[in-house]
């Protein structure tokens, strides 16, 4: 009767990567129904979801060119620029560690055809995220994503850590997304709209920004949020969790759920709730501080790199609160730049991790990195551009250097320019030079431990590609980063509301115009 | 108001009392729990006899079919028994749950005299509440409908991944 409404939003176009990966998750499942159980089926898995994940690319590259689709302009679903680079990224990491997942699972107890079809399951999770205009499909792909994900971190029952690490991941995730649910309650209950779109409008037509009820949502969102990506005080889980899991679905977390859950974040504050910038500014300024500050400094006392890494990422989601605080066109291109750059230089580590400690999930401390520039060479210089990328060092550090400098550039150009935020990122920077660089001198300057490695034997040819691939791509985007950089450009996202920004930016005004503007 | 009607009003409301009666006197928690079952299934038709048919289902859905599974889940996993129950019942417990269940009773009975009681309250509203709910859902929120689907999907493989591999592991190890 009523199929107008249906049929004016194609959604088989608008949602086709996420029909694609989900398409392609049951299918890995189905072959592990039919095929014998074995290292063998395992691998065939593991290439199939690999498979998937390469067409659903090239299906988003191609959809990425084409014309938004009827209905797309306001409906529940985005196309714009911010979501096709976002896929593109989330889908990078999707492919990293399942590569990475692939050989480590072999020979372990890991071995079954669920784990890449999980995979698969979150990143459509993620992907929908990124695409997702309205919190009610905002919530679903980030439970999507979550849920796959506490399966994964606690696919190895044979060590301990993997399971503590699950349940906490499961409890404190659960907990946290009660926030998140009441919080868009609270917000949906002051604007009477699920929809991004209409939630602008309708704040700035009542001008709600400080409505209590909104103000009391808003602040549940951004605990919820905080949870997700890891931002201090919100940040306990992390290190646990991240040095529990297996090593190839610490990698996958660290990068997508970052990745997805900002991009998420990103578009609910600057497109939905962009008129309250003032009621949300501050606690974002407060939170990016905090979190940069503790998170890296908490990391300089870490012996086990993976915990190293955790602390780490939990400081970038600081930089990365940084780049939305300063809610600008600008602002918009830097988060997907540093995306870019954060995802590569994770993958990579987490790949060099994985050989050395050859699938023993004792050998990840700082000690077992020893001496590996003369053990291995190569690796130890792929690990000393990732751990300079992700510090930000200019030329050997590769696009890292890049990534930070435009999030610093756009918190001084906002609109409210954010120069004691950007004092507090440039010192955090520097703080994280101490374990950074500490990585870099153990694997450089001190001797190999005398304990030979008791390496599982597996085969890493194939991980080993994706350090080599990871490196040379952040190598290269550092020395042109054009390629990059009109693409972080392009990916722009309609913001509201746009007129009440006093002068455009200059990345606003080499914004192409496939940016769709939502508000008449 | 037909005689069918009356008789089952008064059927299911006579159930609902004697089940939650029944529900508070028992001294073994998962009897406790089963009649507490049968004042939702209660009044889930009572509802349903109001017009409500969504709300009906939704309380068969909600309370006594995933609410009740995690009560008799819960019960199950501490182990509680007929003493533990005793032991917490302490005079404070009970003070309290007649002072919460007093002033339900008087702001029911307040919301009943200021609008008297007569046959119109209790005839079904001829209000087609399904259509407008089926319609929203399976067009508007069409995509989420379906994204659920597939979140239920990975919670059951999860579900199975989990306990599967305890088993494949251990065997790996011995």
């Amino acid at each position: 009767m009523n199929g107008l409404r249906a049929a004016s939003l194609d959604l088989g176009t608008l949602l086709l990567p996420e029909i694609m990966l989900s398409v392609g998750a049951m299918f890995v499942l189905l072959y592990g129904v039919f095929a014998p159980e074995g290292v063998v089926s395992t691998r065939r898995a593991h290439l199939l979801a690999i498979v998937v994940t390469l067409a659903t690319a090239a299906a988003a590259a191609m959809l990425a060119n084409q014309a938004a689709p009827l209905g797309a302009a306001s409906g529940p679903l985005a196309w714009d620029g911010f979501r096709w680079a976002s896929v593109a990224v989330i889908l990078l990491g999707v492919l990293g560690s399942l590569v990475m997942a692939m050989e480590y699972n072999e020979g372990a107890a890991l071995s079954a055809p669920e784990p890449p079809a999980l995979v698969l399951f979150s990143a459509t999770g993620m992907l929908l995220l990124v695409g997702s205009r309205d919190l009610m499909l905002i919530f679903l792909g980030i439970e999507l994503m979550s849920l796959a994900i506490y399966v994964l971190t606690g696919l190895d029952r044979s060590r301990a850590g993997s399971a503590e690490a699950a349940l906490k991941y499961f409890l404190l995730g659960a907990f946290s997304t009660g926030f998140l649910l009441y919080g868009m309650a609270l917000v949906y209950g002051a604007t009477g709209t699920t929809n991004l779109t209409q939630m602008a409008a309708v704040i700035e037509s009542r001008t709600l920004g400080t409505d209590p009820l909104l103000v009391g949502g808003l602040a549940l969102l951004f605990v919820g949020f905080s949870f997700k990506v890891a931002a201090v005080p919100f940040h306990m889980w992390t290190p646990d969790v991240y040095e529990g899991a297996p090593t190839p679905y610490t990698a996958f977390m660290a990068a997508g759920v970052k990745t997805a859950a900002f991009a998420a974040f990103a578009r609910l504050l600057l497109d939905g709730l962009g008129p309250a910038y003032a009621s949300w500014h501050y606690a974002a300024w407060v939170l990016a501080a905090v979190t940069m500050v503790v998170g890296n400094v908490l990391a300089l006392a870490q012996q086990n790199v993976k915990r190293m890494l955790a602390y780490s990422s939990i400081a970038h989601a600081g930089y990365l609160l940084v780049a939305i605080t300063s809610r600008s066109a600008d602002g918009v291109a830097s988060l997907v730049f540093y995306s870019l750059a954060y995802t590569l230089a994770t993958i990579g580590s987490y790949c060099v991790l994985s050989i050395v400690s050859g699938g023993i999930e004792k050998r990840t401390r700082l000690t077992d990195l020893a001496g590996l520039a003369r053990t291995r060479p190569a690796l130890a210089t792929a690990m000393a551009v990732f751990m300079l990328s992700l510090l930000g060092f200019p030329v050997a550090g590769g696009m890292g250097f890049f990534a930070k400098w435009y999030i610093l550039r756009a918190a001084l150009n906002s609109p409210t320019p954010q120069i004691k935020l950007a004092v507090i990122f440039v010192l955090a920077s520097v703080v994280s030079a101490g374990y950074y660089l500490g990585v870099i001198t153990t694997m450089f300057m001190k001797p190999p431990a005398d304990d030979a490695l008791p390496s599982r034997g597996v085969d890493a040819r194939l991980t080993g590609g994706v350090v080599a691939v990871a490196a040379v791509l952040l190598l290269f985007l550092g020395v042109y980063p054009s390629p990059a950089v009109r693409w972080a450009r392009a990916s722009t996202m309609p913001m509201s509301p746009a007129r009440a920004v006093a002068a455009p930016t200059p990345m606003q005004a080499l914004a192409p115009v496939n940016s769709q503007p939502m508000l008449p | 108001m037909g005689t069918f009607y009356t008789v089952h009003f008064w059927l299911f409301s006579a159930l609902a009392i004697v089940a939650a009666l029944a529900m508070v006197t028992r001294r073994n928690p998962v009897a406790a729990a089963l009649w507490l079952v049968n004042v939702m299934f209660a009044l889930a038709a009572l509802y349903v006899m109001l017009g409500a048919h969504f709300l009906g289902a939704a309380q068969v859905l909600v309370y006594a079919g995933a609410i009740m599974v995690v009560f008799v889940f819960v019960v199950m996993l501490l182990n509680l028994g007929e003493n533990d129950v005793q032991e917490r019942r302490s005079m404070g417990a009970a003070a309290a749950s007649s002072l919460l269940g007093g002033v339900l009773a008087a702001e029911l009975l307040y919301v009943i005299r200021s609008q008297p009681l007569n046959d119109s309250v209790l005839q079904p509203v001829d209000n087609d509440a399904m259509a407008p709910m089926a319609n929203s859902l399976f067009t508007e929120n069409l995509v989420a409908f379906e994204v659920t689907s597939v979140l239920l999907l990975v919670a059951v493989i999860g579900a199975v991944v989990l306990a599967k591999r305890g088993k494949v592991a251990g065997e790996a190890r011995t």
